[in-house]
């Protein structure tokens, strides 16, 4: 290295001792942002429990306006992206750049492919006059449960925060797929790209359980 | 000393770098405690102005200077400032990201980079909060509660959503405090040879990473609430709005205790430091702090008694809280054990310290009083409550706060100040914030009931003499503004340790250098080797 310090390689800031502190330090952040990610969710399921107990009628009739097709396309998709992903950063860790290069680009598409289906769902329910909260008119969808809004309101908070965060997921991954084609990674240091796969896994397995308390309760 | 001679020389971390852009830029953890700094002292003058607004208002009964909708928009913006902008960041974010490196041998925090953009989040949010002052302006109170919060036509969805970038930031902080506890300590700095202060923020930490992200959620859907009516919350569309308190109250009872508890750890440091001698129970302490935070996770329905919450939810949250006494109490028997028969010197952040210790106990124990359900029903929402949480936040948080200040300028900046007028300052403060929220003990147990602007005349004179003490806690502050001013112009240079404190900052250049440490330090005993 330039610097003239033997022990320090080019990625390894200065206050930490070597790439595996680095290392370390850095997944024990990524996991403890990731419990904030879960809590940040839980909010979301603690509502969804407590009036699933209050009006469980709603929240069939609501289901019942779903297309599970379609929700169990998607879960397929990132079920197959959770693949991709994985399998990209085990091509970085063991140097075959170009592979790994395919495998996050595969995980990109799948991204993209989970939000167009995403739109069409959701136009497809603005369509139908299937709005979140007070925009749902009862008497144009003929809803029997005078509430239903609030279970269109839920379900495009927790699909909506969940595709957010699909949307940024995609951008992490296209960030960390520009640095592999640069050549920044290799076998000693792909951090960033550990760090978004454990996101892209989190995101996965969030809609894991949306999926079903959404689309299949009825 | 010999630190004077050459250091007239060295670079330390104000002079290395220049001009303000190498601020805004900087990734060194004691820059960015500063940029904290400015920002969180500008929003306590702010919160302090209204504040002294508010008493001036209930000087005397009746309207006199501002309107009952006014009053209302300077109750909310002295509490949402003074809690989301001032006391939560206040610690960690200034003393903490200055110290917490220092005080365990390493070069800065885990994660530089996003230290910095933690700030520059805060910074997004707060301006977003305060520029609900030149719009619609926000009155429902620093609790957002519903219904009213989705009926109000003031900017609650701004504010709202300032709050929750604001605790992003918080999070983010946490996150790097908690992997720089675990992973960037010297060799030889065991868990149990960190200082007290690193422990309270270690703990205070777990709260922020912990209970911050339910607030967000909670804030989200308030959102969502207002701008689609969802419904969760609201009752008009078979919503709860007792689940919004659920939720608010989560995150907020834990977050009571990132307020108190790295002020705690300040304390436990002067303790030691000004009493020349071994901390007494370091492990207690330490422990005392987790215990605090994992007990914090189970008592937010002791804000909810009268909410209709159900009767054993009442009973059990009760227990629960007064179960928080326990590891406060530790401490505190602790911080008197140290006290005993040690060389105590009265020096000025010393005295922040004692009077912490005077003033949290009134507030500690008036907090169990209100744990106590059926005593709660009737202090419920009275000026007892408003008494109580200040004698923890004001006399707690604050007092450490400036306690901290006091103690560390020297270190941060290089300059020593006025002794005398520090002490002056510190009674101003303690004085004028007895004769300020004493009397609204009895206020509130005399039945006034709190967030009103007017009130019957059988309140008038406790009000007038509480007014006055909010005179004089302004006045103290503003002191202890022109000593630090005037120190920092013309004060005497620091030597390397004033205090003869033994945790590591004192054993490095006042100020420190960009790096902290020359070389990396090796640790072989514990913090407060005193003899």
């Amino acid at each position: 290295m330039s610097t003239g310090n033997t022990t320090h390689a080019s990625h390894v800031a200065h206050h930490f001792r070597d790439s595996e502190h680095q290392f370390d330090s850095a997944k024990q952040g990524i996991w403890l942002f990731m419990a904030t990610e879960i809590l940040m969710f839980g909010g979301l399921f603690v509502a969804y429990i407590i009036f699933h107990a209050i009006y469980p009628e709603m929240f069939a009739e609501g289901a019942s306006h779903l297309d599970w097709k379609m929700g169990f396309l998607n879960t397929l998709v990132l079920i197959f992206s959770s693949l991709t992903m994985a399998l990209g950063i085990h091509f970085i860790q063991v140097g075959q750049q170009k592979k790994a290069v395919v495998s996050l680009a595969l995980t990109i598409l799948c991204g993209a492919i989970f939000m167009v289906v995403k739109y069409l769902e959701y136009t497809h329910k603005f369509h139908l006059g299937l709005f979140p909260g007070r925009f749902l008119n009862p008497e144009v969808v003929h809803a029997t449960h005078q509430n239903l809004g609030m279970y269109f309101g839920l379900y495009f908070c927790m699909t909506g925060l969940h595709g957010t965060h699909v949307l940024i997921g995609m951008g992490l991954i296209t960030w960390v797929m520009i640095k592999t084609i640069k050549g920044d990674f290799n076998p000693e240091y792909f951090t960033p790209v550990e760090g978004v796969g454990i996101f892209w896994h989190i995101v996965d397995l969030i809609w894991i359980f949306l999926f079903p308390l959404l689309y299949l309760v009825g | 000393m010999a630190a004077t001679t050459n250091a007239s020389s060295d670079l330390n971390y104000i002079t290395e770098f220049k001009g303000i852009k190498s601020w805004l830029t900087s990734l060194d953890h004691k820059r960015i405690g500063l940029l904290y700094m400015m920002a969180v002292l500008t929003y306590f003058l702010f919160g302090g102005i209204m504040a002294l607004l508010l008493r001036l208002e209930l000087f005397s009964p009746g309207a006199n200077f501002l309107s009952a909708d006014q009053y209302n928009q300077v109750m909310t913006y002295h509490g949402a400032v003074m809690v989301f902008m001032v006391i939560i960041p206040g610690i960690p974010a200034i003393l903490g990201n200055f110290f917490l490196p220092i005080h365990i041998g390493a070069k800065d925090v885990a994660f530089p980079r996003l230290n910095l953009a933690s700030w520059y989040i805060f910074m997004i949010g707060s301006i977003l909060a305060v520029s609900t002052l030149f719009t619609s302006k926000i009155d429902t109170g620093w609790t957002f509660y519903t219904p009213y919060s989705l009926k109000t036509s003031t900017a609650v969805i701004t504010m709202v959503f300032a709050a929750f970038i604001m605790g992003m930031s918080s999070i983010l902080t946490g996150l790097n405090f908690i992997v720089t506890v675990h992973k960037l300590r010297a060799p030889g700095m065991t868990m149990h040879r960190i200082p007290l202060f690193v422990w309270a923020l270690y703990s205070t930490a777990i709260l922020q990473v912990l209970a911050t992200p339910v607030l967000a959620i909670t804030l989200l859907l308030l959102i969502a609430e207002r701008a689609f009516g969802v419904g969760v919350f609201n009752p008009e569309l078979g919503g709860d709005p007792v689940l919004f308190q659920h939720f608010f109250w989560f995150y907020s009872h834990p977050a009571v205790y990132i307020m108190i508890l790295p002020a705690m750890g300040i304390v436990s440091e002067l303790i030691a430091a000004f009493s020349r001698k071994v901390i007494f129970g370091y492990t207690a302490i330490a422990y005392s702090s987790i215990g605090i935070a994992a007990v914090s996770f189970f008592v937010w329905g002791h804000h909810m008694f009268v909410s209709g919450q159900s009767e054993i939810a009442g009973v059990l949250f009760s227990f629960l809280t007064m179960l928080v006494g326990v590891p406060t109490a530790i401490k505190m028997f602790n911080w008197l054990a140290t006290l005993y028969k040690g060389s105590v010197s009265f020096q000025s952040p010393m005295l922040f310290a004692l009077g912490f210790m005077f003033l949290f106990a009134i507030g500690g124990v008036t907090g169990i009083i209100l744990a106590v359900m059926g005593v709660d029903v009737h202090f419920h929402d009275t000026y007892f409550v408003v008494a109580h949480f200040h004698y923890v936040m004001v006399g707690g948080t604050l007092m450490a706060l400036m306690g901290g200040f006091y103690y560390w300028f020297p270190k941060m900046f290089g300059k020593m100040f006025n002794e005398s007028l520090a002490q002056i300052s510190f009674a101003l403060i303690f004085i004028g914030f007895n004769v300020t929220f004493f009397p609204q003990f009895i206020l509130g147990s005399m039945g006034m009931p709190r967030r009103y602007f007017d009130y019957i005349p059988a309140y008038h004179s406790l009000n007038s003499i509480s007014t006055v003490g909010s005179w004089l806690i302004a006045s103290g502050f503003f002191l202890s503004v022109y000593i630090f001013w005037q120190a920092f112009c013309h004060g005497a240079k620091a030597p390397a340790n004033p205090w003869g404190a033994k945790t590591l900052e004192w054993q490095i250049p006042s100020p420190p250098i960009h790096t902290n440490f020359e070389v990396e330090p090796i640790i072989k005993a514990g913090p407060y080797e005193y003899r």
